[in-house]
């Protein structure tokens, strides 16, 4: 049940990213620890094409099976949903906030028509 | 913040003119001219470059000439014509190169280093209308398309860091690679195009391109009394596809004489195609709903 | 003896297909065997020109892999060698991304367990066919596709040897530009008397130095603000091959999709010197660049 959050900095209190692929990091939370771990996504910041893959990949790799972002695009989109897990986007704030908010059932869900973001 | 990308389909249209032109008559924009492959909007702009960057697109592939034994491995393997046997030693033509890693994982000597190259390099600029971020790719480079999503990028952070209102983005011809990367997400497209069966061909093509990544589009008919028929020829096109014609320039030698004198055209005169460019723009800041402050001429540059 | 003559130019707009395409018009009129191939494959204008009848159109492909499940472990080997992100290594599954693709090959050759293949993917098409006495090739790129380079190659690979052999280039110095002219014996550049064609000239000639090519330059719409652009080609001892002034009816002509040649006498008269020029320059590349500095 992990869930992953784009993060500028690596901390719960950091200000979450809006974009995907080229988040500096990815807080990955562990609901049954309730503990945060960080994981660093620099390559995507210099990769273009491919960045939100590169993220899918990391995401995928820590299990987490949730994904809260700002935006994200086509690529990351179909690499995320064939891994089966689940995207948020629009969030705002701190990673917390966005956590909390996501918990109150306040983020929107991610449908591929609205997977264009990810620039 | 909006997003407007200016492009052409067919070259020559006059994109980086109107670019330019906008750059002065915008009153809180950042410009980034992401035709990276021939980029000509500097030579107008005339941007002070306030720190340069390496861009890495890739990795390059060379060999240890000392290693290498002529088993021709690579050879056989590379699908891009890139290696080339000389007096039994193999050669990368870096030119032809495309970056796989084939040759260097399947080398049997491990004699072909593969390392990140530098491909080009990108730009933060001053301009006397405002932040620019420009790049030069090295020349025969691929990843145009990165380079590129690269410029957009930074255009953006630093329109979010001072507040702009607009990212002006000059487009490349085309509809591939860097045309792409320029194009999606953006919030509205221009299409300058000109009265000729060419441009009217590449129009479609642009439009077939807008239509597939759903970025809305407009046209522009730039010299457009060099062809009237054509011009009405296109405008029905337009209309057929519910395209918006936001405006016609007139051809206008002034143009290039403003061009030679590194002013944008609104500098350099107020009327004729000026005046056009002035409506177009009127045009475009109501599509787009960008505030436009005391819409005054632009001031000359002495 | 075959040859391969490109035209090509660093800025867009300059008269690339313009000059092809009423050369290929000239040299048919002349009885000489002659195919133009438009290797624009992104705006193809060559046709508009020339009207060619189509005989045969066929799909251009380049490869992608295909993962066998049934074989595949997961073991990611296939995606983290990937230089271009195309596959992506999930727990379950390898998913790939086409449009990322170079068909390099390589996930093929390094799958442990010989789960991949690589299979076709349509990128666009490839039109043969005639325009009169000339030989016509053309491609389309479909649209969406980012890369053109297989589709040129492909396009490039479809032609029958001919005398000689015209290739219309796009726009620009990066890699649909060089796999269009990288094999041919002779490279024509077009340029405008315009600062923003003398930049693009001098990133062109850059290019065409890289490649080791023989080339001479056309100025085309010449006749406005020409100093810089004949200083430039002085500094460089460049060999211009022909200057054709700005005139509005060739403008007109274009615009209508009418070759020069065919309608305007004094036009024809200078394409015709313009051929007999690149004739010479390519029995004795030496001679003509003498003759190009001298202008």
């Amino acid at each position: 049940m992990k869930i992953a959050i784009t993060a500028q900095n690596p901390s719960p209190e950091s200000a979450v990213d809006p974009r995907f692929g080229r988040a500096p990091w990815l807080m990955i939370y562990d609901p049954n620890e309730e503990s945060w771990q960080a994981i660093d996504n620099s390559k995507g910041l210099n990769a273009a094409h491919g960045a939100g893959i590169q993220a899918a990949q990391k995401v995928a790799d820590q299990q987490a099976e949730t994904l809260i972002t700002g935006a994200i695009g086509p690529k990351a989109y179909r690499s995320l949903t064939t891994a089966g897990i689940r995207i948020y986007h629009g969030a705002k704030g701190s990673v917390s906030e966005a956590l909390q908010a996501y918990r109150d059932g306040a983020l929107r869900e991610a449908s591929a028509d609205d997977a264009t973001g990810g620039v | 913040m909006k997003e407007l990308v200016i492009i052409s389909g067919k070259g020559g249209t006059g994109k980086t003119s109107v670019t330019a032109a906008f750059a002065a008559l915008a009153e809180n924009a950042v410009v980034a001219d992401c035709d990276v492959d021939a980029a000509d909007l500097h030579l107008v702009l005339e941007p002070q470059v306030l720190s340069r960057h390496d861009f890495s697109g890739g990795s390059d592939a060379t060999v240890r000439p000392e290693k290498c034994t002529g088993c021709g491995t690579c050879m056989r393997l590379c699908r891009f014509d890139a290696v080339i046997m000389k007096q039994g030693i193999a050669r990368i033509d870096t030119i032809a190169c495309e970056g796989c890693g084939v040759c260097s994982h399947f080398c049997p000597e491990q004699a072909i280093d593969f390392s990140p190259a530098v491909n080009g390099q990108w730009f933060l600029s001053a301009t006397c209308h405002g932040p620019m971020v420009h790049a030069r790719l090295g020349i025969a480079q691929e990843n145009s398309g990165k380079l590129v999503s690269l410029i957009r990028n930074q255009a953006k952070q630093l329109a979010k860091e001072e507040n702009r209102d607009l990212i002006l983005i000059d487009g490349s011809p085309g509809i591939g690679c860097p045309v792409i990367a320029s194009m999606t997400g953006a919030d509205q497209v221009l299409a300058i195009t000109e009265p000729t069966m060419s441009g009217r061909h590449d129009l479609e093509r642009v439009a077939d391109l807008a239509e597939h990544f759903g970025t809305p589009l407009a046209v522009c008919i730039n010299k457009w009394d060099l062809n009237p028929s054509i011009s009405k020829l296109i405008e029905n096109d337009a209309r057929q596809r519910n395209l918006p014609v936001l405006g016609h320039i007139r051809y206008d030698r002034t143009v290039t004489e403003a061009q030679i004198r590194r002013r944008t055209i609104v500098e350099q005169t107020d009327a004729g195609a000026a005046a056009d460019v002035k409506n177009l723009w009127q045009a475009v800041c109501g599509l787009l709903s960008i505030p436009q402050y005391n819409q005054q001429d632009a001031v000359p540059k002495s | 003896m075959n040859r391969r003559i490109a035209i090509a130019s660093g800025k867009g707009g300059t008269g690339k297909t313009t000059i092809a395409a009423n050369l290929a018009y000239l040299l048919a009129r002349l009885g000489r065997q002659v195919l133009y191939v438009d290797c624009d494959v992104e705006a193809p204008n060559g046709h508009i020109f020339l009207h060619p009848q189509i005989r045969e159109r066929r799909a251009a492909t380049t490869s992608v892999p295909f993962i066998d499940d049934e074989h595949c472990n997961h073991c990611g080997q296939c995606a983290s060698f990937c230089q271009y992100h195309a596959l992506l290594c999930l727990p379950k599954q390898v998913i790939s991304f086409p449009e990322l693709c170079h068909a390099c090959g390589g996930c093929s050759h390094i799958c442990p367990q010989q789960a991949i293949s690589e299979v076709p993917r349509e990128i666009g098409t490839i039109e043969l066919g005639s325009a009169g006495g000339i030989d016509f090739a053309s491609g389309l790129l479909n649209i969406g596709e980012a890369m053109s380079p297989p589709l040129i190659r492909a396009l490039k690979n479809s032609l029958a040897p001919v005398e000689t052999i015209i290739v219309d280039a796009p726009p620009g110095t990066s890699c649909p530009v060089i796999e269009s002219i990288r094999d041919c014996d002779y490279i024509v550049l077009v340029t405008e008397p315009t600062p923003f064609g003398l930049n693009d000239l001098k990133l062109a000639v850059e290019m065409v130095r890289a490649l080791g090519r023989p080339f001479g330059i056309v100025i085309n719409r010449a006749g406005f603000d020409d100093r810089p652009l004949f200083d430039y080609c002085q500094k460089e001892q460049l060999s211009i091959l022909a200057q054709l002034p700005d005139d509005r009816r060739v403008a007109e002509a274009y615009s209508r999709g009418e070759l020069a040649c065919a309608v305007l006498a004094d036009f024809k008269q200078r394409f015709s010197a313009l051929l007999a020029t690149m004739e010479t320059t390519l029995k004795h590349p030496s001679a003509a660049a003498l003759a190009g500095r001298s202008t």
